[in-house]
């Protein structure tokens, strides 16, 4: 007989060991839906590392795709700590999108490099906000946040789309007759222009080294201060904290708003450090939001595992569309992506829990 | 919860199925439901058949005597050493609303000297744990006060009343006296770490709160691991004493201690009725919360006894029997 019980204690050995076995079991499962397909996984797994990971090439262009997710990790771990299920990552991250462009817009390039440093903060400012929607709902009405952060991602992408698509607004370029009837985004002025660190051949975008930074900031905030503790508290046992007279309400707006914050910056990055134009067509596609949480999820909610995983993902992710081909469709790359996140994901009942094959309660009377 | 009407029109009901030849099981620790409904009365105690009886035969009182059992333990009892101080803890008709949205404080009120060991008696879910978490802020009461050292507190202020002194041993030790899956010292720091000793402006002195864990562990002789075990791995009466050393070591006025001993080996409970002994002798004013009356009969000075939300009756513990307690706790005042 099988049984599952509860650990008592979690070896530290398994918070490293899980998540490796559970990629290592995925790969495993991949190779049979390869063979399944009659693809060679000898050859796919070779190219998925190697357009993922070898090689400046890959390796920059698996910078650019980490870099959203290390952010959207990050906002999904800041509130997840707290045992705050922020979903709304993806609408957070448009909406510092858009609040980081109007400030890169208005600057122009009459202040120089302080257009960075603006849009970072106005990219956090708009991705809170929309956090603090699900905050206060949650702390003053106890509605569930997973459901409200959700449905504000849609209205966050109908707003984002609006914005370019369904309006002359202040981000949409009318300058010109085609960009009238092809609507787009005004491009960014030079001053709004992120600058990227260039070591060798490496290019790192100022946007992930930003979120590097903000990584040890939330590790530091989150084990070294009153404010983290008492979310470690909150987070464990509303119950206790409430017991020490801990404002767990007001707790539930601060993460909340930083969680946000988090996206934003990384929506204001989008602007700054790639798209240099606020496109909504390519962030709603994008789905960062979502991976975040998956990577948050991998990374068991440590802010530097974040930006490993989001590495390693955006790797994965990036290699996914070099795959892609006449003979790879597009889907049977989706189904890697999901593998390994699935088995990552049962991976974690392994931390917590133990499977213990016990004889059946039968064979214990008759050896009785 | 029923209200009265309610409860009588299912009495009505279960005594029709049992006119209708079918059998009916009637479990409670309520006598006059108990006298209202049944033919046959078995007390259960400890997990152990007492007696059976017949209803019509059967009192209040004597059922309430077999309920609570055999003859008081006064031998446990010892007599005071100490002088009994002022007023430190004064609770005037407070009113509460409970979990389930009724009332479970109707008019509470009650005083406990310094060095004095109040203690409360009654059936669990009387309102005895609503009155504990009123009193130390936890619960928002909805009328009447509660007044710590001549200061009035404000209502549902956990974090006052920690500062006002009231130091608190909730009974849900696990999931409410600590935060289970943090270390040792993260839970003896769970009320000081906002003070200068533990924290540097909005920093965490890491290595103070470990040793002053340390030091804890070592005083009040914590066994199982150091500082760094998550708190759930502790066996219950371990895991007692770190809520008792966190508690103590606040220099507490008024101790608010709800079923401090349950679920707890022998040496255990003998530790924690020293320590809350301790307590009173320093000066502290002690509000126990049990069910278990040996231990109320062996430390209170006083005991009111508590039932559906209100103290029904106040005994000087020296001159009170298990008898008399029991049927108040049965809510046999009524009869």
């Amino acid at each position: 007989m099988i049984r599952i019980e509860r650990r008592l204690s979690q070896p530290r050995w398994l918070t490293f060991a899980v998540p490796i076995g559970s990629v290592i079991v995925a790969f495993g499962v991949m190779t049979l839906v390869l063979l399944a397909t009659h693809h060679s996984p000898g050859h796919t797994f070779r190219r998925l590392f190697d357009t993922g990971f070898v090689g400046s090439q890959s390796l920059n262009a698996t910078f650019i795709a980490a870099t959203p997710l290390v952010f959207t990790g990050l906002c999904a771990a800041i509130a997840f700590r707290m045992q705050l299920f922020n979903i709304g990552g993806e609408g957070q991250l448009y909406l510092g999108a858009v609040f980081g462009a109007a400030a890169g817009i208005a600057l122009g390039n009459h202040t120089g490099w302080l257009s960075i440093p603006a849009m970072i903060v106005a990219g956090a400012a708009g991705g809170a906000a929309l956090a603090l929607i699900p905050a206060v709902l949650r702390a003053f009405f106890s509605t569930n946040e997973i459901i409200t952060s959700l449905m504000l991602n849609y209205v966050a992408a109908l707003v984002i789309n609006y914005l370019i698509f369904d309006s002359l607004s202040y981000w949409r370029d009318t300058s010109s007759a085609t960009a009238k009837v092809f609507p787009q985004g005004k491009n960014l002025p030079d001053a709004a222009s992120w600058p990227a660190a260039h070591i060798g051949s490496l290019v790192l975008p100022f946007g992930l080294l930003l979120g590097f930074v903000i990584a040890a900031g939330i590790w530091l905030l989150y084990t070294r201060t009153k404010f983290g503790f008492e979310v470690q508290v909150i987070g464990d046992s509303p119950r206790a904290a409430s017991y020490a007279g801990m404002r767990t309400r007001r707790k539930i707006l601060a993460v909340m708003a930083l969680s946000g914050a988090v996206a934003g910056i990384g929506g204001a990055s989008q602007d700054g450090d790639f798209r240099h134009t606020l496109d909504p067509r390519g962030l709603t596609a994008a789905g960062y939001g979502y991976a975040g949480i998956v990577i948050a999820a991998l990374a068991r909610y440590n802010p530097f595992a974040v930006c490993l995983v989001a590495i390693l993902l955006g790797g994965i992710q990036n290699a996914g569309y070099a795959l892609q081909g006449v003979d790879f469709p597009s889907g049977l790359v989706g189904v890697m992506q999901g593998l390994i996140l699935f088995c990552a994901l049962g991976g974690e009942l392994l931390i917590r829990y133990r499977v213990r094959f016990a004889r059946s309660s039968r064979a214990a009377e008759a050896a009785a | 919860m029923l209200t009265p009407q309610e409860a009588d029109s299912l009495f009505h009901t279960v005594r029709v199925m049992a006119e209708e030849g079918r059998t009916v099981i009637f479990i409670s620790h309520k006598l006059h439901e108990v006298k209202a409904v049944s033919d046959r009365v078995t007390v259960l105690r400890c997990g152990k058949n007492v007696d059976t009886v017949e209803t019509k035969d059967a009192t209040p009182r004597s059922l309430a005597a077999l309920m609570v059992g055999r003859e008081v333990a006064l031998a446990g009892r010892i007599e005071r050493e100490t002088e009994i101080g002022q007023v430190v803890l004064e609770v005037r008709d407070l009113w509460s609303v409970g979990d389930r949205g009724d009332d479970a404080l109707r008019g509470v009120s009650l005083t406990v000297h310094a060095g004095e060991v109040v203690a409360i008696a009654g059936v669990a879910g009387n309102g005895q744990r609503e009155l504990a978490e009123a009193v130390t802020g936890m619960r928002s009461s909805s009328r009447g006060d509660v007044t710590v050292d001549g200061r009035r507190l404000h209502a549902g202020d956990a974090r006052e009343a920690i500062r006002a002194g009231v130091a608190h041993v909730p009974e849900d030790r696990l999931h409410t006296g600590v935060a289970p899956s943090l270390s040792i010292a993260s839970n003896v720091a769970l009320k000081s770490y906002r003070g200068k000793e533990l924290a540097r402006g909005p920093m965490l002195r890491l290595r103070a709160i470990r040793e002053h864990a340390a030091r804890l562990i070592r005083r009040y002789d914590v066994r199982g691991g150091g500082p760094d075990l998550p708190a759930r791995q502790l066996s219950g009466g371990n895991l007692q004493k770190v809520v008792l050393a966190r508690e103590f070591d606040g220099a507490p006025r008024v101790l608010v201690i709800a079923s401090p001993t349950r679920g707890l080996d022998v040496a255990a409970i003998e530790t924690v009725h020293r320590y809350l002994r301790e307590a009173a002798a320093g000066g502290v004013g002690v509000l126990l919360i049990s069910e278990d009356l040996d231990e109320i009969l062996a430390l209170a000075d006083r005991i009111g006894v508590m039932y559906e939300g209100v103290i029904v009756g106040e005994l000087d513990a020296g001159e009170t029997t298990v008898e008399e307690i029991g049927l108040l706790m049965a809510g046999g005042a009524r009869e």
